[in-house]
């Protein structure tokens, strides 16, 4: 997690930098705004990784609270991680899922609707509704049986 | 040709210092070659704007074109120094180290010190480029006061050319392209804006262009110093007669500004002046 | 059940719980939630798109063969240069590097078993097809397709001046292929995050991997504006706002008041800050690509690893502060400060030039398809980014910007990465995907081809722009000497065309007579190139230890391991089997894989 967070605290450092010098070379407030996002989008992620790395090196401390000791890094942080230290469950990968493509068609919908006519919408919000009321039944059966 | 007096850009024209040195002794030839660089470029600069050629850029008629050209020559050299020297490593790289064996060869990962090396070197060849550029673009974008003023107003798909303070006004739209008469030696300023959508101001003789865009007022100053017609085109596409959005410059001696203007008071030069007075022509 | 993979501790064999029973033909291809699957889907969609667009930019190469062409409308021509624009840059160069040959080779070189939102990397495919989709409808509606430019710059893009519905339709086709690309982003980034195999640390990633990692951070900060963006000019297309429009806000003395209406440089400020990321979220990846091709060919490591990582990650955070470079001519931006930031752009990517150039010196360097595609890249993007630093010099830049210099600037700098790279990474990676091989000699032919149509469509268009011929024009004034020029360019377009021809042939040769590829024919370096060509339904029935950023490389030679420094230890006579001597590494028990001189535990 170290190499992570240093890399999106990086990003925020950058930008934090430009963001400042830009402001005060240019007055410009468009520019200033989106510069000041991306600082944003390296500071949020990059203080949750940081806090990560801290608690994987023993820190009782997550963010301002109290939490169980979490201990060793990952095997995928260390140099010297065998194949084997990464035993046990990786994750949950859905075997396949039409939801997606129902998702997919129901936004296409919902777009074109912008184009040709608000008829449209109700077909493309339908779809869409099923397919997240589709995906989170899927979830919490553990697959498409 | 005469630089414009006082050109800051002079006390510039001087090679860069060096950078650093030390650590680089078992980089003869690299070296060597890569302060080639850093000298032609200085060398390019320098010798701008006396007899070099132009590189393929218009030959400018006026003199912040000059300074333009002669920017465009430094770059141009240090450009054309970089790529060849890049060039030819690529090329004997890939022509030296060819397959001869199946022998892998030494499984080399860092060179800490040519790294270092050939990270310092282009940031000091990019300071001193932008160095020049810093005065090169104080010059061409200067605001002396003007001896003549020319409001350019952009429309789909024409120019209005409006001389205030002498109440003339050109007007052409495509297919028969308005002429913008100005004076030889004189300080010019030409403030651009547009009555509908982006459009360029360019014309290649001046080796410059500017957005005419709704809303803004764009001033910019020539000072031309030959005579002659030149031809200008709008450059931002702007809809469907883009193509066609075409101008002339001509460039008079101020003699003949003078009775050009007395001969054009009062009123557009166009059969289609009622067209532009109002609504220029927008939509498609 | 869902499927959850569970390496068996014994033998570090990878197991599945579950067997594949899932549906079969095109509703398998519609279910699919394999990243493998998904990135072949995005490989074809992005490549059909990129002939289509190809064939139009023939269309415009045409049309200026003669300097009042007859070959279209000018209607026809405006449209034309839109589309080409538009296909290529949203639809063809980033989703085949982000979508299609990251979704492809990234798990696998990080030795994950998929991405690690399987059904989002499907929405995201979906919705990349919808968007092509919805662009391509442009052409079948009344009025014709979009033609406001790739650019879109209001207030040409407003609907007092563009009112048709193929604006609607490229306008909504680009929030959808942005959302695309924000879903995708995401999950590279948690892929690369969360999922890499014991022992595969960031800094042993290869370069590949980590050049779409920084993508992914670019695509967030990148596209995201651009949907704002788009969504605030659909607003004042039809809901009546006034953020760029400025119609109905004249004086009388008919002069745009500024003060009563939208603003046309706030929409360049915004697309460009887009805009010029994604000049860098297409070429990132290529550079990857590159990077990946050279040390494989060279048989070396790649030159200063660290040294281009951190180049990759410069490169990304000085391209978001440079979007006004695209906008030195309209007069409202700080010239300094974009142009220095511009200029330093130059010095990360001289780095990654030389570290290429390290990499092939005193290598032995195999000449296949895939690596002459790399050197024709370094030729091409060495001129595209000599020409990008003298663009990023306002005074230079006010004379040849929207000229044909531009033009030619970016299409070798985009070509070069997208076509050369690109197509490098196809060449190479191929054999993975299909398990079967493309024909050399054909691949070389097309090398060639292309080689020559490039310099031939290119050269002549930067001296047209030097000459001031603006782009986007549909005709140009006789008198000029323009016409040859032009008429060079056509001549290359229809050879780089023609190249793309041998393409498809060499595709079909590869159909209809096979040549197995086997699991590793390059002798390739990264994990990728240790499972079956092409991988199980979830990649790896085993790993090897990794412990260097080439795992397949330091099983297949544990006797000649990398040497960190010039004066390090060296194996002078080292050798080993090459492609054809072995056909590959054999899959050996897992544990095997240790370098020595590393403790193995």
């Amino acid at each position: 997690m170290k190499v992570e967070s240093a890399f999106l605290l990086g990003i925020a450092t950058f930008f934090g930098v430009i963001s400042i010098s830009y402001w005060f070379t240019s007055y410009e407030d468009g520019g200033t705004m989106m510069l000041v996002g991306a600082t944003a989008l390296g500071v949020l992620p990059g203080c949750y990784y940081y806090f990560w790395h801290r608690r994987f090196r023993g820190s009782k401390y997550f963010f301002w609270g109290k939490t169980d000791r979490v201990v060793g890094t990952r095997p995928e942080d260390r140099d010297d991680a065998r194949i084997e230290d990464g035993a046990g469950v990786i994750s949950a990968f859905p075997g396949s899922s039409v939801w997606p493509f129902v998702f997919g068609s129901g936004a296409f919908v919902f777009l074109l609707a912008f184009v040709f006519g608000v008829w449209l919408a109700a077909v493309g919000i339908s779809l869409i509704v099923t397919a997240l009321v589709g995906v989170t039944a899927e979830s919490r059966r553990g697959g498409r049986h | 040709m005469d630089p414009p007096s006082g050109n800051p850009s002079a006390a510039l024209d001087t090679p860069p210092r060096h950078g650093p040195t030390g650590a680089l002794g078992r980089l003869p030839s690299r070296r060597s070659r890569l302060w080639a660089v850093a000298a032609a470029a200085a060398g390019g600069l320098l010798l701008a704007g006396c007899n070099l050629p132009t590189f393929g850029e218009t030959k400018p008629i006026t003199s912040q074109g000059q300074d333009s050209l002669k920017l465009w020559q430094g770059f141009f050299i240090t450009g054309a120094v970089v790529f060849v020297i890049v060039f030819s490593l690529i090329a004997w790289a890939s022509i030296r180290y060819r397959r001869r064996s199946h022998a892998i060869p030494r499984q080399t990962q860092y060179h800490t010190v040519l790294e270092i090396f050939y990270t310092v070197i282009p940031i000091i060849m990019v300071l001193v480029l932008f160095g020049f550029t810093f005065v090169s673009e104080n010059n061409v974008d200067a605001l002396p006061a003007p001896k003549v003023s020319v409001t350019v107003t952009a429309f789909q798909w024409g120019w209005r050319f409006h001389y205030a303070k002498q109440d003339v006004t050109v007007i052409g739209v495509e297919l028969q392209d308005p002429e913008m008469v100005l004076p030889q030696g004189e300080t010019v300023r030409i403030s651009l804006r547009s009555h509908d959508v982006v459009h360029g101001f360019f014309v290649p003789a001046f080796d410059f262009s500017r957005y005419a865009q709704p809303g803004i007022t764009n001033r910019f100053t020539v000072n031309l110093h030959t005579l002659g017609t030149y031809r200008g085109q709008c450059t931002q596409y702007c809809g469907l007669f883009h193509s066609l959005m075409r101008f002339r410059v001509r460039v008079v001696t101020p003699a003949q500004f003078a009775a050009w203007l007395r001969s054009h008071r009062s009123g557009g030069t166009s059969s289609r002046a009622s067209l532009t007075a109002s609504a220029g022509g927008a939509g498609k | 059940m869902t499927d959850v993979i569970i390496p068996q501790v014994a033998g570090g064999e990878y197991a599945h719980v579950h067997e594949e029973h899932g549906p079969t033909g095109l509703m398998k291809w519609i279910t699919t939630t394999d990243h493998k699957v998904i990135g072949m889907s995005y490989m074809i969609t992005s490549v059909a798109l990129f002939y289509i667009a190809g064939l139009l930019a023939l269309g415009i190469r045409v049309q200026l063969t003669t300097p009042h062409g007859t070959f279209i409308s000018f209607q026809q021509y405006n449209e034309l240069f839109t589309m080409h624009g538009s296909i290529m840059m949203y639809l063809f160069a980033g989703p085949f590097a982000f979508g299609g040959l990251a979704n492809y080779i990234v798990p696998l070189q990080v030795g994950a078993p998929d991405m690690a939102f399987p059904r989002l990397n499907a929405l995201s495919y979906w919705l990349y097809l919808g968007g092509s989709i919805m662009m391509l409808m442009g052409f079948g509606v009344a009025g014709g397709t979009a033609d406001f430019g790739w650019v879109a710059y209001a207030p040409l893009s407003t609907s007092t001046y563009t009112p048709g519905l193929g604006e609607d339709l490229w306008i909504m086709a680009l929030v959808l292929t942005g959302f695309s690309a924000i879903f995708t982003g995401v999950n590279l980034i948690a892929t690369i995050f969360y999922l890499r195999a014991p022992g595969m640390t960031m800094f042993r990633m290869p370069i590949f991997t980590w050049n779409m990692l920084v993508t992914g951070i670019l695509i967030l900060i990148a596209f995201p504006v651009l949907t704002a963006a788009l969504v605030m000019l659909f607003c004042d297309r039809h809901f009546g706002t006034k953020i760029y429009a400025v119609t109905g806000c004249h004086t009388t003395a008919g002069i745009v008041d500024a003060h009563a209406c939208g603003s046309a440089v706030l929409w360049q400020n915004l697309f460009w800050f887009f805009g010029h990321p994604e000049v860098y979220i297409l070429a990132l990846p290529f550079f990857g690509i590159a990077t990946e091709i050279f040390p494989v060919f060279s048989r070396k490591p790649v030159f200063g690893y660290k040294g281009m990582v951190f180049a990759t990650m410069s490169i990304a955070a000085l391209s978001t502060g440079v979007w006004a470079h695209h906008m030195f001519t309209t007069g409202t931006v700080l010239l300094p400060f974009f142009s220095l930031m511009s200029l330093l752009i130059a010095v990360p990517t001289g780095i990654k030039f030389f570290n290429w150039i390290g990499t092939m010196w005193r290598g032995q360097l195999v000449y296949t398809t895939p690596m002459l595609m790399s050197i024709g890249f370094l030729f091409a993007f060495l001129m595209g980014g000599v020409t990008g630093v003298m663009l990023a010099s306002p005074p230079i830049d006010f004379f040849v910007h929207t000229t044909y210099f531009v033009v030619a600037h970016f299409h070798q700098v985009l070509f070069g990465t997208a076509v050369f790279a690109g197509f490098a990474g196809f060449y190479y990676w191929y054999p993975k995907m299909f398990g079967r091989m493309l024909n050399d000699r054909l691949g070389k032919v097309h090398f060639v081809l292309l080689f020559v149509g490039f310099w031939v469509t290119f050269i002549p268009q930067y001296v047209l722009g030097l000459h001031g011929m603006p782009r986007r024009v549909a005709s140009y004034p006789t008198g000029l000497g323009w016409q040859s020029w032009n008429i060079a360019s056509t001549i290359g377009a229809f050879m780089i065309a023609t190249s793309f021809m041998v393409l498809l042939v060499n595709v079909w040769v590869s159909w209809r007579y096979p040549v197995p590829a086997g699991d590793n024919p390059w002798d390739a370096h990264t994990l990728e190139w240790f499972t079956t060509s092409p991988p199980p339904h979830h990649n790896y029935t085993h790993l090897p230890q990794i412990r260097s950023e080439r795992p397949t490389w330091d099983y297949n030679h544990p006797d000649a391991p990398t040497i960190l420094h010039r004066h390090g230890p060296g194996h002078p006579n080292g050798h080993g089997p090459y492609a054809g001597d072995g056909g590959g590494p054999t899959h050996g028990n897992g544990s095997a894989g240790v370098a020595p001189g590393v403790p193995a535990t």
